[in-house]
């Protein structure tokens, strides 16, 4: 047995594809020794097999690998025995199998099959050695590794990679693998840290070395350490500040890590006249065009520091150059963007907005001034009848929403579209309910993102939403499968959160009708919107499959109610009689759908003659109003209480009547309770839903 | 007051002449800038023709690029109309191509263990030329100073041999080396004998002031639009004669070898820079964008094709005849 190391070599990797590539190299490498029966009994991926990344290589390590494959012994069936031999003499049959299979006669023996004697032969095949599979079967593990995007490099082949790869090392114990990959062929010569290491190459020992060896190149190649020692460089770096925080940023971090091989945190100042700019704007520039973080005072307010995660050890000499370095390209970005800001003041909002006539929504949907000019309609008519809104500031909001898509600072920091409107509308002097809303409008940016602040600000983003989705269904650009180029779902998932989480008491049958322009494309919104309930219910919320199915069969344009409802039912569904319930109101669906029984709209239930029909009627009458009462209330946990308490009519029901009696008029009057029952708590959930275990 | 660093630092032309002549070193062949309005290095014909086809060439050349929306009239000093790149196209990209590139900041003075340098995803992309490729920027000491492209596509085509390209911005450069805010301050060169200095800003400034205004407040458009049509229109004429004199069958040489599709190429160049004059203009609504975008893609692209169809005849010529290449 003998430890396995191989480590490929690239110009730096793109950060954001590192961690999926390490990990499939990982999963590749077990699996293909496992597959070739080249890992122990027992082996224990979690403790025996690792993996290592820097920006400019992917490593992995197994504890144990064994030296060869075991052999194994086939045993070879050949002709029937008959035709091999006649009368005690092979045939030529039996010659050619012996022959294919490298035996003399003489070894051929007989056995017995369930199709008569056969002749037969055991053969032995030898396991290949540990170094052949690695060979011969790495190579197409490692040119299947997925990358977001690839690249080719060798003159005259179609091999490509992520990069070009710069060298590779493979061991098997102290013996290398001369892998071939890419034009190149591994060996056991690796390279440090660009810059602190000496820039030659050194010699990987042993596989077991492999990590503390670099380390002494300076490259911490295990992600979660480089992690930690970044973690924790902040925290000290940021304790020279009195009172500061770093602001936590796990993305940041995250992406730091695969940006360094050897990290060091600096401190770096601003002039604290910038501080007048908005935070959203510095915030910005330092975290997503220089990859700093920024710190806060106690008070929770921006301070004029910023950390740098470097990847290279600051010494006294290097640390003042580095960090006037960053501090000077800071302070041009922020010379920019205050430049931008205040050159874009000098036009405001109100005039902006007629330049929007030149500026293309979509082609045949015309200008953002004819997209504002719709969305203010919906947002008014939307807000029609609702309580506590104030249709002005809505409409103002919605009129400029859209401006600051004419504004520098906008070109220059796209990500900070509406928000930027916002602020400018606010230092111009709208009400705060306007600029809430307009900074509010691309709220929420994904399913962990907070929703509006206002009832106007949510009414805003939806109708926004919604005339994008039912104008471009209505050019027939609707999303399939994997393809939504217009990020449609995104846009429906931020309308079905904004109406479950804002409180509005609007319904999504609303906003569809409102916006479509006519029934035909309003229906296909319809079943596009249902699959975004859907999957916020699964997804966001994390309720069952099941109960999501039952939820949703009993409506959902009203979202917050369906939420509701799917609380009370995932909590319910434990319960033994609601379980009882679930199974009966199967049977009952199932009794309706094979006598194809309609309930009529005027149907009543003309009274029974058994005793047990008559209770399960009553017992129903009962129920009903409690559901109806607890339902107006939302109050579905009541609701389903009281549905749990048929239990004991519905099973008595059951066991003591025959529903599809001979008798018509029976049968129908039987059916029509049954309907009405199914009927009756239809409102809530569709119990037939329900997976019931048999446990 | 100067800083020690900013003392011994290198002049603008100083960096210039290092870069040039680390490279030269380095196998290249240098050349000057080409002759007409571009918004790039990449757009100069010793790059975006050279890259086409299997001729592998090394060469490296400043190139002065306009970019006439980012025209500030001179008054912010981080953007300018027109700013000075160091273009490097190796065809194929050697061994190690990056150490390379690192030891040609070594050139210039910058001493690697004093900073800290990232290479960082960026990948590339000029659509109206049909050419993109993957790369980096080169971050040192968190400013922007090279982009590194590896050349997958040009004119719509898959390259073998791929090129590398390496773009030094070198304002920003000389920003970085000499410690400056403004691009302005920039010393361009220091006289040997009195020391005495001139700045960028000495030296440019009045383009930037002129040609900003020029872009902005006095191209006439009704002309700009006229131009762009003639030189489209002359384009597309070269185009369409292209198909009767680029054959295989029965093509005259010495006509195949002299088709002037590199004057073609310089109309499309036109057209460009025109587009980028009206651009600044305010004269493109957003829906006129996209179609005027598409025709001069429909030249440079063509440019780019017919370039490769005459190579590969001049190819066929030169072996089958006598006639020069």
């Amino acid at each position: 047995m003998a430890e396995f190391l191989f480590e490929i070599g690239l110009e730096e990797v793109p950060a954001r594809m590192i961690p999926g590539a390490e990990a499939e190299l990982l999963r590749r490498v077990v699996a293909l020794l496992g597959r070739e029966r080249l890992l122990p009994e027992g082996f224990e991926e979690l403790s025996g097999a690792r993996s290592f990344s820097t920006p400019r290589r992917l490593a992995v390590y197994v504890s144990d690998v064994l030296a060869a494959q075991t052999d194994v012994t086939e045993e070879v069936t050949g002709p029937a025995a008959k035709i091999a031999f006649k009368d005690g003499v092979p045939t030529p049959a039996a010659e050619a199998f012996a022959k294919k299979n490298g035996v003399s006669i003489g070894d051929l023996k007989r056995i017995d099959t369930p199709k008569g004697e056969y002749i037969a032969v055991s053969t032995v095949k030898k396991g290949r050695t540990a170094a052949e599979v690695i060979l011969e079967e790495l190579p197409k593990e490692i040119g299947s590794i997925y990358w977001a995007k690839n690249m080719r490099w060798i003159p005259g082949a179609t091999q490509t990679f992520v990069r070009p790869v710069q060298w590779m090392v493979c061991l098997l114990g102290e013996s290398v693998l001369p892998v071939e990959f890419a034009g190149k062929t591994a060996g056991r010569v690796s390279f440090g840290h660009r810059v602190l290491s000496s820039g030659e190459a050194f010699e990987v020992q042993v596989p077991a070395s492999y990590a503390a060896q670099l380390e002494g190149e300076y490259v911490l190649a295990e992600v979660e350490a480089r992690r930690h020692k970044i973690r924790k460089a902040l925290d000290r770096v940021c304790r020279t500040v009195a009172g500061a925080r770093w602001r936590e940023d796990e993305a940041l971090v995250d992406k730091m890590t695969h940006l360094v091989e050897w990290p060091d945190v600096l401190l770096g100042t601003f002039e604290p006249e910038y501080l007048e700019l908005p935070e959203e704007v510095l915030v910005t520039v330092m975290r997503d065009h220089q990859n700093y973080f920024a710190l806060e005072g106690a008070d929770g307010k921006l301070a004029p520091y910023f950390l740098a995660v470097l990847n290279i050890s600051l010494t006294e000499t290097n640390q003042p150059i580095i960090k006037q370095g960053n501090e000077r390209v800071l302070r041009a970005r922020f010379n920019d963007a205050r430049f931008f800001w205040e050159f874009d003041q000098r036009t405001p909002l109100t005039e902006r907005v007629k330049r929007l006539e030149n500026v293309t929504f979509q082609k045949d949907l015309g200008s953002y001034a004819a997209k504002s000019e719709r969305v203010r309609v919906l947002a008014r008519s939307l807000a029609d009848g609702l309580e506590g809104v104030d249709v002005a500031a809505l409409e103002e909001a919605a009129v400029l929403a859209k401006a600051d898509l004419t504004a520098e600072l906008v070109k220059e920091f796209t990500e900070l579209q509406g928000v930027i409107g916002g602020l400018y509308a606010k230092a111009q002097g709208a009400s705060k309910l306007v600029y809430e809303s307009i900074y509010d409008q691309y709220k929420p940016a994904g399913m962990d993102d907070s929703v509006p602040r206002s009832y106007e600000g949510a009414l805003l983003g939806i109708a926004d939403r919604a005339d994008t989705i039912a104008g471009m269904f209505g050019l027939g650009m609707e999303p399939t499968g994997s393809k939504d180029p217009f990020a449609l779902r995104r846009a429906a998932n931020a309308i079905v959160k904004i109406l479950a989480e804002t409180g509005l008491p609007l319904t999504l049958e609303q906003v569809i009708t409102g916006a479509a322009k006519d029934a035909a494309t309003a229906e296909r919104i319809r079943g596009f919107f249902r699959e975004r309930v859907e999957f916020y219910l699964r997804e966001a919320k994390g309720f069952s499959y099941d109960v999501v199915a039952a939820v949703m069969a009993a409506g959902w344009s009203d979202v917050r109610d369906a939420v509701a409802r799917a609380e009370a039912v995932s909590v319910a569904r434990g319960g033994e009689d609601f379980t009882a319930v679930s199974a009966a109101f199967k049977r009952m669906k199932n009794i309706l759908a094979q006598a194809q029984f309609e309930l009529a709209a005027d149907a009543v239930y003309a009274g029974g003659d058994l005793a047990v029909e008559e209770r399960l009627f009553g017992k129903y009458t009962a129920v009903s109003a409690q559901v109806k009462t607890a339902a107006a209330e939302r109050q579905y946990a009541d609701a389903l209480a009281a549905i749990a308490t048929l239990r004991s009519e519905v099973d008595a029901f059951f066991e003591g009547v025959m529903v599809n009696d001979p008798d018509a008029a029976v049968r129908e009057r039987r059916l029509t309770l049954l309907a009405l029952i199914v009927a009756g708590v239809s409102g809530i959930a569709d119990f037939s839903e329900i997976v019931v275990s048999n446990s | 007051m100067k800083s020690e660093s900013q003392k011994k630092a290198l002049t603008f032309q100083e960096i210039l002449f290092a870069l040039q002549k680390f490279w030269a070193e380095h196998g290249c062949v240098l050349q000057q800038p080409y002759d007409l309005e571009v918004g790039a290095g990449t757009m100069s014909p010793d790059t975006f023709l050279r890259v086409l086809g299997p001729k592998p060439i090394n060469i490296a050349y400043a190139q002065p690029s306009r970019r006439p929306a980012d025209g500030r009239y001179g008054e912010n000093p981080n953007r300018l109309f027109r700013h000075t790149q160091l273009q490097v196209i190796l065809k194929p990209p050697p061994e190690r191509v990056q150490e390379l590139y690192l030891e040609s900041l070594e050139a210039i003075g910058i001493n690697l263990a004093e900073h800290d340098i990232k290479f960082e995803e960026d990948n590339w992309e000029w659509p109206v030329g049909g050419a993109w490729g993957v790369g980096w920027q080169v971050m040192l000491d968190g400013q922007e100073i090279t982009q590194f492209t590896y050349f997958q596509q040009c004119g719509g085509m898959d390259l073998d041999p791929i090129s590398g390209e390496i773009t030094y911005g070198l304002e920003r450069l000389a920003q970085f080396v000499q410690d400056l805010d403004s691009v302005y301050d920039i010393v361009w060169s220091r006289d040997a004998v009195t020391g005495k200095e001139l700045t960028y800003g000495q030296v440019r400034l009045h383009e930037e002031q002129q040609f900003s205004s020029y872009s902005f407040d006095y191209a006439d458009v009704p002309s700009l639009w006229k131009h762009l049509e003639l030189y489209e229109a002359e384009c597309l004429a070269l185009l369409a004669r292209s198909k009767e004199v680029l054959v295989e069958e029965g093509g005259d040489p010495l006509t195949i070898l002299r088709f002037p599709t590199m004057g073609a190429y310089e109309l499309a160049l036109k057209c460009s820079h025109t587009f980028n004059l009206l651009d600044a203009r305010g004269a493109i609504s957003v829906t006129e964008r996209v179609g005027v975008m598409a025709r001069i893609r429909n030249l440079i692209v063509g440019v780019a094709k017919v370039y490769a169809e005459q190579e590969r005849l001049k190819a066929l010529v030169s072996e089958t005849t006598l006639v020069g290449a």
